[in-house]
């Protein structure tokens, strides 16, 4: 496991994206530390009903108005699964609109639990697909920031957010 | 067919913008695969579900359909475009939309979708960022990933600031990228329905992948009520679980991306609420997922492809560009000139042949010079070459028959005598060899002359710039016929081909061929042998190809049987021997041929790797040499064993890094053609003159290669073994 994290971390930072790695207990002040103001999120109890990890310390608006979504700059989103190889995070698209907080932000700020870190792209689809086979659903394999070079050359932030952050919640106080 | 006018135009405005993002696509496709270990058994992999899903493609197509259906949508199978946009408008129709916004899908733009739907006054919005810059200029893409990939930043920078108008005149990618970014983003958010393609749908569960960097695609989905998502029924795959290698593939064979920023794994339709973006009193949290999804299944021709066995391959293209960016001639001119209706690069042939129909395929198809380099790059392993070879020789039989007069002699078999004349002469090369070498020096004296330049140029469309092959009286093989073997005890027995160039214009390689092997203690014969069919089967005329393969393989046979190595100098024949005869023998003979023949340097590097003698050839100390490589030779893995030998010798040898040398057997000679050939070979001279290059002695292996690296630099190059025979 510590394998597969520390691969996370270094294929997270070749992408230029930048990791917490901290713990329940100190979540909620690592967390504050991440967010640019006006931030935006979603409860994280929904998967992560084992730890107990709150948005409401770090002033986020857990269920923000749409217009305030598009004012926020800061988008707090839940990750089912982290891909070490590869530096993906697997973004679920839940009826709190995770979806439009990880998309309609500049700085999306994504939560993963470091036991949801696999090591390999193979591993991630075999999850995802016996999840859809279980219970339907969709995901978001998003691997760094949103980036195009259509406009000749390469920009971070084309339709979606420009930074990402990543913070790995190990278990334990 | 692009005239030789257009495609110098084309190069004049595009080629500059086009070579810089292929090259670059096409570097990155090296390094990405390079990282990983088992790039080979993924392409196994992907292939192989491709080949399945196509094989049960109708069962699959009821498959996916009540998967989808279960799951709340909707399916439509369309049998043509007309058919997917009747049911498209009305779709949208039914949901009053003003408004469309649609990521980027190739299978909308087969449909021209837009058109229908902009007729009835919908309001089209193309939110990937090369999609809009094209919509903004009413320009046609030129590369199926990177639809803008011809524009240069200064040239949007010009068109955005003409019809915008921004307060600051915009100017740099980033301010390009915003600017289009917060007007697109209006757009979206006061949308009604959002268009999508799907680069695999997972018959299982219903669900899609959408293979994105920008976000767009995902807005397009989130932010719209109804999604309607158009996709060849070729999309299909069983299961969520086959997505896994394509995932690892697609972003790194195309643009040379590891992943791209987003693979979408959707399900439609999706939780995501459907928000007002304007409200600002109601929580997401209250707005329903009150979603419509539509699936319109486009076959169009593809049904009709998966029974043909030809083209059948064709359906397995997921359409990562690969096969354009490693492509010489499309770093040149891109696929505005390389391309039918809606697709470009190699596999585009298959594409409009079977969609569009053979007359489109017809009229880019000829830049497919079947180098073969697309081949290892493509992730699901399709014989691109092949489907343009058979689609040349299709559009050959519909052509216009030349007048019989000019053809005289030319053209023994009668099943080809559809062939344009141009083909027909290069196709029959041997007839012209033949003939040439018997009547030499004066029919090499004849064709110098103006006034034959210029004849062959009006008759045959060969370019008077391009000095022709010189021929030589004594064939290799009469030569050797009067010579004594000198090999007692011989290690091995060889029978050397002798290829048409070798036996008739490069007799010396030939000769340095024999010596070399003998010198390594090798028994040598060279036996009087058809040619190829190489040159027939490049022109499309497969029957011609098929007899040259025939009589090749009953000529060698008996020299196999007895005991026999097959070794030959042209890779370009050598590549018959070891890929195209495939197609055009049997199982059995094709297997003998291609197991028991070795290019010469890979066979030299054999003999030396068992033990042969390596002092016998002549030893220098770090001499500085330039090689470059055949394409089709790289294609077979078959450069590292001539720089091995080389640097055995004690040479320093470095090597070209170019897909082609752009002359590509008679592509060259071709007045269409000779500028983009000249323009794809002054990327290998740049390479030959930079700086620490440029004073190294030039080695090839091919024979096009020779001559066209001879009509570039002044340093006349030689073929490898003539180093070792010194």
């Amino acid at each position: 496991m510590a394998t597969a994290l520390s691969t996370f971390e270094s294929s997270l930072d070749d992408l230029g994206v930048s990791v917490t790695r901290t713990t329940s207990g100190a979540f909620a002040d690592d967390l504050a530390e991440t967010i640019e103001q006006p931030a935006v999120g979603v409860p994280l109890e929904q998967p992560f009903d084992d730890l107990d990890l709150s948005l409401d310390d770090a002033s986020i608006d857990v269920d923000p108005t749409p217009a305030a979504l598009r004012e926020a700059t800061t988008g707090v989103t839940p990750a089912q699964l982290g891909v070490a190889d590869y530096g993906s995070l697997a973004l679920t698209l839940t009826d709190r609109g995770s979806e439009l907080v990880s998309l309609f932000v500049e700085r999306h700020v994504a939560v993963v639990r470091a036991a949801d870190v696999v090591a390999d792209m193979d591993a991630a689809v075999d999850e995802l697909h016996e999840r859809f086979n279980d219970e339907g659903g969709s995901a978001i394999l998003a691997t760094g920031p949103s980036a195009t070079a259509d406009m000749g050359a390469l920009v971070k932030g084309a339709h979606g957010p420009k930074d990402v952050h990543v913070i790995v919640v190990e278990e334990g106080a | 067919m692009a005239s030789a006018d257009e495609i110098r135009e084309l190069m004049r405005t595009e080629g500059a913008a086009v070579a810089q993002n292929t090259q670059a696509f096409n570097d990155g496709r090296y390094a990405s695969v390079a990282e990983l270990e088992d790039y080979e058994e993924l392409k196994r992999e992907a292939r192989s579900i491709k080949e399945d899903a196509i094989e049960r493609l109708p069962e699959l197509v009821e498959e996916l359909t009540e998967t989808v259906e279960a799951n709340g949508g909707t399916v439509y199978v369309a049998e043509d475009a007309e058919d997917a946009n009747r049911y498209i408008r009305s779709v949208v129709d039914d949901r009053d939309a003003e408004r469309v916004v649609k990521s980027k899908s190739m299978t909308s733009e087969e449909l021209e979708v837009n058109d229908a739907l902009e007729a009835d006054g919908v309001d089209v919005v193309e939110t990937d960022l090369g999609e809009w810059v094209l919509q903004v200029a009413d320009e046609a893409p030129s590369h199926i990933v990177a639809p803008a990939i011809h524009k240069s930043r200064e040239g949007i920078a010009e068109l955005f600031n003409e019809r915008f108008d921004p307060d600051e005149p915009l100017e740099t990618a980033e301010e390009l990228t915003h600017f289009a970014r917060e007007k697109l983003g209006e757009q979206i958010v006061d949308a009604d329905v959002g268009m999508t393609g799907a680069n695999f749908l997972a018959a299982d569960t219903g669900s899609m992948a959408l293979v994105t960097s920008e976000g767009n695609a995902r807005k397009t989905v989130a932010a719209t009520d109804t999604q309607i998502t158009v996709a060849g029924v070729e999309k299909i795959v069983p299961a969520v679980e086959d997505l896994h290698p394509f995932i690892e593939l697609i972003g790194r064979s195309g643009t040379g991306q590891d992943i791209t920023s987003y693979v979408s794994l959707l399900t439609p339709p999706v939780d995501t609420p459907v928000v007002d973006f304007e409200d600002d009193e109601t929580p997401i949290s209250e707005f329903d997922a009150d979603r419509d999804f539509h699936l319109v299944l486009v076959d169009n021709g593809r049904l009709a492809m998966r029974d043909d066995e030809h083209l059948r391959e064709t359906l397995y293209c997921i359409r990562c560009s690969a096969c354009s960016n490693s492509c010489a001639n499309f770093q040149s001119v891109g696929g505005h000139a390389f391309g039918g209706e809606t697709y470009s690069g190699g596999i585009a042939t298959g594409w409009e042949a079977g969609i569009e129909g053979l007359d489109i395929a017809a009229e880019f198809n000829d830049l497919c010079t079947g180098c073969t380099r697309c081949v290892n790059a493509c992730p699901v392993g399709i014989d691109i070459p092949w489907i343009n070879t058979v689609v040349r020789d299709r559009a050959n039989r519909e052509g216009d028959e030349p007048a019989e007069w000019l053809v005289d002699g030319l053209t023994p078999d009668a099943e080809d005598e559809g062939a344009p004349l141009q083909k027909r002469f290069f196709g029959n090369f041997e007839t012209v060899a033949k003939v040439a070498s018997a009547t030499a020096p004066v029919s090499n004296w004849l064709a110098g002359t103006t006034l034959s330049k210029r004849l062959m140029a009006r008759a045959l469309g060969i370019d008077p710039r391009r000095e022709l092959p010189s021929f030589e009286r004594e064939t290799l093989v009469e030569w050797f016929a009067d010579r004594e073997s000198a090999v007692e005890n011989p290690d091995r027995r060889v029978v050397l081909y002798p290829d048409l160039y070798t036996n008739h214009v490069q007799i010396e390689r030939g000769k340095a061929a024999v010596e070399v092997l003998e010198a390594l203690g090798v028994d040598v014969v060279v036996p009087p042998a058809p040619s190829s069919g190489r040159a027939p089967l490049s022109q499309g005329m497969v029957a011609t190809a098929t007899d040259h393969a025939d009589r090749v393989a009953e000529t060698l046979a008996p020299h196999v049987a007895d005991g026999r190595d097959v070794v030959v100098i042209e890779p370009s024949d050598h590549a018959m021997f070891q890929r195209e005869y495939e197609k055009l023998l049997d199982e059995e003979r094709f297997a003998q041929l291609a197991e028991e023949s070795y290019e010469l340097l890979e066979y030299v590097y054999g003999l030396l790797d068992n033990g042969a003698d390596a002092s016998a050839l002549p030893a220098v100390d770090g001499e500085e040499i330039a090689y470059h490589s055949h394409c089709q030779q790289r294609t077979l893995g078959l450069e590292a064993h001539t720089v091995a030998v080389l640097e055995e010798c004690g040479y320093d040898v470095t090597t070209s890094e170019v897909e082609c040398c752009g002359m590509a057997g008679s592509f060259g000679y071709k007045s269409d053609y000779y500028e983009l050939s000249m323009d794809v070979g002054g990327r290998l001279r740049d390479q030959l003159q930079a700086d620490d290059v440029r004073e190294r002695p030039v080695v090839a292996s091919g024979t096009s290669c020779l001559e066209q690296i001879d009509a570039l630099l002044e340093r006349q190059p030689r073929h490898p073994i003539e180093l070792l025979a010194e």
